[in-house]
């Protein structure tokens, strides 16, 4: 068989009964990389060296018997995670010099559990955007149509695992960055509950809404890699704490009797007629499995794009106070004085959607102006917040679709920033709230991908894994490859 | 800088000018216009935050609540990594940073 064909359990599955070996594997998406790199800009970075000594290194574990279901099985980063001594660019002139002096938490437990790095995957600069347009390395196409986004942030890692250059990928989420552009790709993304990951070695963007999480072809994959790569870490001080459950152990729970809340204010203007049919087909398809569809109003939800543009902007403003052109990352030429150093390496070292988000930040943080924009959207925040948590007294998930339309084409929203910023209108909810959320693919628009969300109570990846599951049981709409990449 | 009675909200260049200047970023004469309308049209779109009823609301910093930070004992738990992490500097000499000069 082609293992490109094949899921990352799958892979797991059969490097252990020795159908082919890790290094055969790996050999296998670096010449799929090669020969497609050029069409989807989806790596910034591949570490073919690294891949073949990770996949020697897992076939000799395999070999004494040890390792586990992950041994082996090819892996791409998004170049957002920091991993010793590569490239880790952040989609950034600022970082297109910077070699990370370490790795990552989440770097670090996936090569633990024996996965091999194939490279570090394109993204919007800092994580900042909805279509992957904003990167320093150039936009990346959609696999499903090339005149078309993969979505953003995480839009590299999506496109590669969509196009089968790599069996799975990691990704962060601060506002959709991974259920975006696992919807439209047509893939299953999991952003966890806030602190479920540890964001040690992760550049930040947002920090009390960024979250890392997996781009995976299946429920099943995304269940694995979140196995490996959870858990507390005392390097994060927002890590939570908790026993990481067996994720791929709750896979099998009956969807029967399960309380689904349908999000009323997902399903209004705005709302592609195909991409909501393509919803509500599937909500129908969990009703046949037995779940109870209940319908349930989030009256604040709407507010959730404005409250995030200034709660995100203005921890980002902090958060990139730290590129001075001092101590790593882009300097100017000849500086004539400090104050001079700084301007012109962050004008030069920034492109224009991180600047415009800094300055945005700086703006609302300003004396005089914190109380009305940020303590109010703070405030705000609380009501978001307050208006899941009585929908959680009601039912058990809540689900509606991850994004407004399918895939739209490449340079159709840069030159507005606000209609890109509302491509994120159902996924900000859960990160201001923290809440873990999952993308899977419900069907295809003209050719193109739709997503469905789910989104839980905090630490209830299981839930959402298990439903996601039922339906891929169900379903094949998680198979279907690209054309042109089958 | 501006009025918040309205809801149309507009940033002036030095406005915009005052903002790079305190975020540090050079922003060049082209870039300059396509701030001044950005920014306006972020600062309208956001200023439907003031419609909501917040009276009593406490503002929410963190989704977790009563996650406290943790504190752990004042001891060195690192190991001095100062060369490898000098390698990522744009200019340094005997184990410092150089940057221009502060003070004359």
């Amino acid at each position: 068989m082609n293992p490109h064909h094949a899921t990352a359990a799958e892979l797991g599955r059969g490097l252990k009964s020795r159908q082919y070996s890790s290094v055969e594997v790996a050999r296998w998406f670096l010449d799929r990389i090669h020969e497609t790199h050029g069409a989807l800009n989806a790596f910034v970075t591949v570490t073919a060296e690294r891949a073949l000594a990770d996949a020697r290194r897992a076939d000799a574990m395999i070999a004494r018997g040890e390792g586990g279901p992950l041994t082996g099985v090819p892996v791409a980063h998004k170049d957002i995670f920091c991993t010793d001594g590569i490239l880790t660019s952040c989609g950034s002139r600022m970082l297109a010099n910077f070699i990370a002096p370490y790795d990552a938490t989440v770097v670090e437990r996936l090569t633990a559990a024996g996965m091999v790095l194939l490279g570090k995957t394109n993204m919007d600069e800092f994580a900042m955007g909805s279509s992957n347009e904003t990167s320093h390395y150039g936009p990346v196409r959609n696999p499903w149509d090339g005149s078309k986004v993969p979505g953003g942030s995480s839009g590299g890692s999506a496109a590669a695992v969509a196009a089968r250059l790599a069996p799975v990928a990691t990704g962060t989420d601060t506002g959709g960055s991974i259920r975006q552009p696992a919807a439209l790709t047509g893939l299953t993304g999991l952003k966890p509950t806030y602190g479920r990951v540890s964001r040690y070695g992760m550049v930040a963007f947002a920090s009390s809404l960024d979250q890392a999480g997996v781009l995976a072809q299946s429920a099943e994959d995304a269940a694995l890699v979140l196995g490996a790569m959870a858990g507390f870490d005392p390097r994060d001080s927002t890590s939570v704490d908790a026993p990481v459950p067996d994720y791929a152990a709750a896979l099998g729970r009956p969807v029967k009797g399960l309380r689904i809340g349908i999000i009323r204010e997902f399903f209004g203007e705005g709302l592609d007629a195909g991409t909501g049919a393509a919803v509500h087909a599937a909500l129908d398809g969990f009703r046949a499995m037995g779940a109870e569809l209940v319908d349930v109003s989030l009256p604040n939800l709407p507010l959730s794009v404005p409250t995030y543009y200034v709660v995100a902007p203005a921890e980002c403003s902090s958060n990139l106070s730290r590129y001075d052109g001092v101590r790593f990352g882009h300097r100017c030429r000849d500086p004539r004085d400090l104050m001079d150093l700084y301007r012109r390496t962050r004008g030069e070292g920034f492109g224009a959607e991180v600047k415009r988000r800094i300055m945005t930040g700086t703006y609302v943080l300003s004396a005089g102006y914190y109380d009305a924009y940020y303590l109010k959207a703070q405030k705000v925040r609380s009501l978001i917040n307050d208006d899941f948590r009585r929908a959680f007294s009601q039912v058990d998930v809540l689900m509606g679709p991850t994004t407004p339309t399918p895939a739209f084409d490449l340079g159709a929203k840069t030159g507005d920033p606000i209609t890109m910023y509302l491509n994120d209108i159902y996924t900000i909810g859960a990160n201001l709230a923290g809440l873990p959320a999952i993308s899977a693919p419900c069907g295809l628009v003209d050719g193109l991908p739709v997503g469905l969300q789910i989104i839980g109570p905090h630490f209830s990846e299981e839930r959402l894994l298990g439903a996601a599951h039922a339906w891929q049981r169900d379903t094949d709409w998680h198979r279907r490859l690209p054309p042109l990449y089958a | 800088m501006f009025s918040r009675t309205g809801a149309i909200v507009t940033l002036t260049r030095r406005d915009v000018e005052n903002i790079a200047h305190l975020a540090r970023l050079e922003i060049s004469e082209a870039e300059l216009p396509v701030y001044v309308q950005s920014l306006s049209a972020i600062l309208a779109f956001v200023e439907q935050l003031a419609a909501a009823p917040t009276e009593g609301i406490e503002p929410m910093a963190h989704p977790l609540e009563g996650q406290v930070q943790r504190l752990r004992e004042d001891q060195v738990t690192e190991s001095d990594h100062r060369d490898r992490y000098q390698a990522n500097a744009p200019a340094v000499e005997a184990g410092l940073y150089l940057v221009p000069r502060v003070i004359e």
